[in-house]
């Protein structure tokens, strides 16, 4: 951790305020901007720091965006988690109701109704991507390809016909991994 | 012809004759439900939130019908921040005004914070022994296969969808290649596809009122 100092802890809080506006598709998009501004250009964490900040905040339960505020806290403890979360939600969040009030009082109109029905086929595509890219890395790795695979699939099978809780099946995958059968 | 709304969250701007029809439709009672309720679900997330919400709001409360959870992911994916943040809030603003917005996203947020900060100082201690990999390893496949059959039981809400199942297979199938395959980076492929789509979606029901 650094030693604060209330420019920094602004500098960071005004940075983070401009990339929630550029963060289209999650905080994550906009990691390499901040691998930019906290390691190279400030050099207040390191390399190793940075990448498991976010691998931490992928494998605790709650919304992989708390990964920024995981990154402030290792920059500049309790002061700059703050100042890191509420950077980057403050923009996204009134851009975010504006545009829902918006088009939600003009859900009749064409123009909302086609928003509707034109993007669906997309969006569920985007989650099949999504699982698809976290399972490549364990996929392609041979010594864990099989208990993978047989894990993913098990997984889909378990949620289509018995619709069991993700909860059990998460508890499931940690004690599986961690007798080193994945 | 006209779609009725079956949206079944007040709102705080709106409102119109729909409202009457969604009396039997389940909505959060209050902004302790909804705090509770965000703070419930977030906590079950590993490896993301989304699939937890999916069964919460849409399976369980029942506040969401299928093919609005797939509405206001359209939403959230093309507007700046977290798709589940946005998701909050929206649910929260639509039943509650900016005081439910606040009630889900701090539902959210809050106590998955202090979760995650008191795991960085164990994380730390245990990272280098094999079975914490090994367990990562294990949770990361079945976050992947949770995404993957929550897709898999969305794509059933496609069924009616005014694109047809052609065009909307090729939206889906295009989208599939460039995210997964090629990798081409979403700044691109949402509001790129998302333009086509909607185009394509209004030049339907274009149609669909002059049949």
């Amino acid at each position: 951790m650094n030693a604060l100092s209330p420019a920094d802890v602004l500098d960071l809080f005004a940075r983070f305020l401009m990339l929630s506006l550029l963060s289209v598709g999650g905080a994550i998009s906009t990691a390499p901007e901040m691998h930019r501004f906290l390691v190279e250009q400030h050099g207040w964490l390191d390399d190793a720091g940075f990448t498991t900040s976010i691998a931490i905040a992928q494998a605790a339960p709650g919304p992989n965006l708390l990964f920024v505020a995981v990154l402030g806290y290792q920059v500049f403890g309790l002061t700059g988690a703050a100042a890191a979360l509420v950077g980057m939600l403050l923009p996204s969040t009134l851009v975010t109701l504006a545009i829902s009030r918006w088009g939600h009082a003009r859900r009749d109109t064409p123009g909302v109704r086609a928003f509707v029905h034109g993007l669906a086929p997309m969006t569920i595509s985007l989650l099949m991507a999504a699982g698809t890219v976290v399972a490549m890395p364990l996929v392609q790795a041979p010594e864990h390809r099989i208990g993978s695979l047989v894990l993913i699939v098990a997984t889909v099978l378990a949620m289509l016909l018995w619709q069991v809780s993700p909860i059990w099946l998460i508890a499931a995958g940690a004690f599986v991994g961690a007798l080193g059968l994945v | 012809m006209r779609y009725a709304s079956r949206l079944p969250l007040r709102n705080s701007i709106v409102t119109d004759s729909d409202d009457s029809s969604n009396a039997e439709r389940p909505a959060p009672r209050s902004l302790t439900e909804l705090f509770v309720t965000f703070t419930l679900l977030a906590l079950q997330g590993f490896g993301g939130v989304l699939a937890v919400a999916h069964r919460t709001l849409v399976d369980h409360k029942r506040w969401l019908t299928r093919e609005e959870f797939v509405e206001l992911l359209s939403l959230s994916q093309l507007l700046p921040g977290a798709n589940i943040v946005n998701m909050s809030l929206i649910v929260g603003d639509r039943s509650f005004g900016w005081r439910g917005a606040l009630a889900a996203l701090s539902g959210m947020m809050l106590v998955p914070l202090v979760v995650m900060l008191s795991l960085v100082a164990v994380y730390n201690q245990f990272a280098d022994q094999s079975a914490v990999a090994g367990a990562l390893r294990g949770m990361a496949a079945v976050a992947a296969g949770l995404t993957i059959g929550m897709g898999l039981r969305l794509a059933a809400s496609l069924r009616g969808n005014p694109l047809g199942w052609v065009l909307a297979a090729t939206l889906g199938l295009a989208t599939f290649v460039l995210i997964a395959v090629m990798r081409a980076p979403l700044v691109w492929v949402v509001p790129g596809l998302g333009l086509i789509g909607w185009a394509l979606a209004r030049w339907r029901l274009a149609q669909r009122e002059e049949a």
